[in-house]
């Protein structure tokens, strides 16, 4: 498996705390992984289109001031009006139990609360993409 | 690493300080007990403020609370009052911290959801229903557009009755620590820093007992920084604003006495309390011995204390009253003048009124029933706490060395300096604890399956948004729209010019302009900050 794993991280929102996706971000790019790091404040419409340019197999979202319902769902219909399904949605957060059934049922895969250690959101991304490239 | 498992490993604190397993006087030579500590309420202040401690007045029991619309933030506010708070603290959504009106784009979803929308005045009006600001001290966090919600308040004041003279509370007003670590911004640092001057110039004058600036660690400490940090940190951003208002041609004793601070209390529970008295002690010196103030109130380092959010886990969340019990000890005994205390939900969503209550009982338990505050500074002269005190004052001064050498606080943060010490701290703490180096109860450590407590979740719905879209629509057909445009362009003019900034944005307030409107106009004049991409 020679094909890096493409991966955008990014805050949507008007939220600051960038501790957790700067963390995060460093330990993907030590995992081998790309990342493509877009940082702070980004509309959902920036995440997509960014998405689409650097072509990103997985886009990794924090958010930790309650928004995450809103700005997950329009990225994923935005995702969806370009028709886009290949693309991993993950991400972390102050979510709770309750939403994030919510989202799992909207079609975002895993979220990673408070005091998950970062290896384990690596691990889950990385057996995801084996199992998805074997598909191809 | 594998051939020193019988050599015990050194023993860090939070901060990474290596300790050894005992203090004597010899860890203290040099140290001079006239000169470094003096007594309580004596320069340099190490062991106080005041020569009785809490006995006259107790800290301020100040709980941060805001969420949903203001009648429902208003509601908080008077049951917490009931519960025996005794000063108010308000938390603003992301929108209103950005300067977005609830209607605009970027505000979609986030209204209301991390603390309470404020559009304009009739929103201010409604907060403080049946509250008589001049009756109670009154603190609101907000940094990029403070200015602009000090006019909602003073104008809401005077709706109500008061003098502005008796107006007393803090505008957090510290835009250093938002490129720092905080990240709630509108314009750059050169016209954030005039607001800034100019809204001290205005409360020096008008309002003695008001701080127009509360010089905050808190959040720097959150991003991920150690104490060591936190303290150089935000020490450094408070010399920054003295500076500036000298360069501005006040007098250092007519503004310093109302400087105040926000520190976080965390865990390492000696390490914090050390964190204090430095603080106490360093800023004492400097404002006598640098900037050359000669009132003794200039010299006084007062500070609000919260407990550490980033300490508390989402995992076996009943733990978190415990953390908070003995951060906020570490406060009292660094000799806070007033405190929060965090809920213990507050890693889910933001605090229900359970766990709020829980939040004030844990202060009252600690003023009313542990004797801890019946003797000031019941540490000082510990080997252990003084050797401590004055190892966080020498290695904040490396800090104050190297930011200087950047060219001061402005240039370093261009140069992305703080983003680096303080992410490279965070990863550093991170990986100790999935190593198991450092021990977090319940996540690392003592683990459950199955939670056996479950706190109720305070849930913000998106009705919010939708009243508060129609109320400030209703409010833009309601108030007088040419005299909003008169006060607007009055504050563009102005704000092309050298004058001050305070009494226009009031007027814009008093015309009920909105957030969003007031924040646009300047935004036009001074263009919003972009941080500098970090690598």
């Amino acid at each position: 498996m020679n094909k890096k794993i493409r991966i955008l991280i990014a805050k949507p929102g008007l939220d600051g705390h960038d501790r957790g996706m700067n963390i995060v971000a460093r330990a993907f790019r030590d995992s081998g992984m790309e990342v493509v790091y877009l940082g702070l404040h980004q509309t959902p419409e920036a995440i997509v289109r960014a998405a689409i340019e650097e072509d990103v197999d997985v886009i990794a979202l924090s958010v930790l001031s309650g928004a995450h319902v809103t700005l997950f769902e329009k990225v994923l219909k935005l995702l969806k009006q370009e028709g886009i399904c290949h693309i991993l949605i993950t991400g972390g957060g102050i979510i709770s139990k309750k939403d994030q059934k919510y989202l799992s049922e909207m079609g975002v895969s895993r979220i990673f609360g408070p005091g998950t250690p970062v290896r384990e959101s690596v691990q889950y991304i990385q057996s995801w993409f084996l199992r998805e490239k074997k598909h191809e | 690493m594998k051939k020193e498992s019988q050599i015990p490993e050194t023993v860090l604190s939070l901060s990474d300080i290596p300790l050894k397993a005992v203090y004597t006087a010899k860890d203290l030579v040099g140290w001079n007990a006239q000169k470094d500590l003096g007594g309580p309420g004596e320069f340099p202040f190490t062991r106080g403020l005041y020569p009785d401690g809490y006995r006259k007045k107790l800290w301020t029991i100040r709980q941060f609370a805001g969420f949903g619309s203001a009648k429902e933030t208003n509601q908080r506010f008077h049951f917490l009052l009931a519960s025996g708070q005794t000063g108010l603290s308000t938390a603003f959504d992301l929108p209103t911290l950005m300067g977005y009106d609830s209607d605009h784009s970027r505000s979609e979803g986030e209204v209301g959801k991390c603390g309470v929308a404020i559009d304009s005045l009739a929103d201010m009006e409604e907060l403080y229903a049946g509250i008589r600001l001049d009756q109670i001290s009154t603190s609101m966090t907000i940094n990029g557009p403070a200015a602009i919600m000090f006019a909602f308040y003073v104008a809401c004041a005077e709706k109500q009755g008061c003098r502005i003279r008796d107006l007393r509370g803090t505008l957090q007003n510290d835009i250093l620590k938002e490129y720092i670590a905080q990240r709630t911004w509108i314009y750059p640092p050169e016209p954030s820093l005039r607001i800034i001057v100019d809204l001290i110039k205005f409360t020096t004058k008008k309002m003695p007992d008001f701080n127009p600036v509360s010089v905050s660690g808190y959040h720097i400490r959150e991003a991920g920084s150690t104490a060591i940090q936190e303290l150089a940190f935000t020490l450094m951003d408070g010399f920054t604003y003295v500076e500036e208002c000298q360069k501005a041609g006040l007098k250092v004793d007519d503004f310093a006495p109302r400087i105040s601070f926000f520190f976080n209390a965390h865990l390492d529970f000696f390490e914090e309390i050390a964190k204090y008295r430095a603080a106490r002690r360093i800023w004492a010196r400097y404002m006598k011995d640098v900037y050359k103030a000669k009132n003794p109130r200039s010299w006084w380092l007062r500070f609000h204390a919260q407990t550490a959010g980033v300490s508390l886990t989402e995992q076996q969340p009943e733990n978190n009253i415990i953390r908070t019990a003995i951060e906020a000890l570490s406060a009292v005994l660094g000799g806070c003048q007033s405190l929060h205390t965090n809920s213990l939900d507050e890693t889910i969503a933001l605090p229900s009124k359970l766990a709020a209550h829980i939040a004030v009982r844990t202060q009252q338990v600690l003023a009313y029933e542990t004797g801890v505050a019946n003797v000031v500074d019941p540490l000082g002269g510990s080997y252990y706490l003084e050797w401590l005190t004055n190892k966080m004052e020498e290695e904040a001064e490396i800090y104050f060395k190297k930011i200087r050498d950047f060219g001061g606080v402005v240039a370093a943060i261009e140069a992305g300096f703080y983003q680096k010490e303080i992410s490279d701290a965070a990863e550093r703490y991170q990986r100790e604890v999935e190593n198991k180096k450092r021990t977090v109860v319940g996540v690392n450590q003592f683990k459950m399956d199955k939670e056996i407590f479950n706190p109720p979740i305070l849930e913000i719905t998106r009705e919010t948004e939708r009243m508060q879209i129609k109320k400030i629509k209703a409010i833009r057909k309601r108030r007088n729209n040419s005299s909003v445009r008169r006060s607007l362009s009055a504050l563009k003019k102005a704000a092309s010019g050298r004058a001050n900034l305070i009494p226009f944005i009031i007027d814009c307030a008093k015309a009920y302009a909105t957030m969003g409107e007031i924040a646009d106009t300047l935004r036009e004049e001074f263009g919003e900050y972009i941080p500098p991409s970090i690598v």
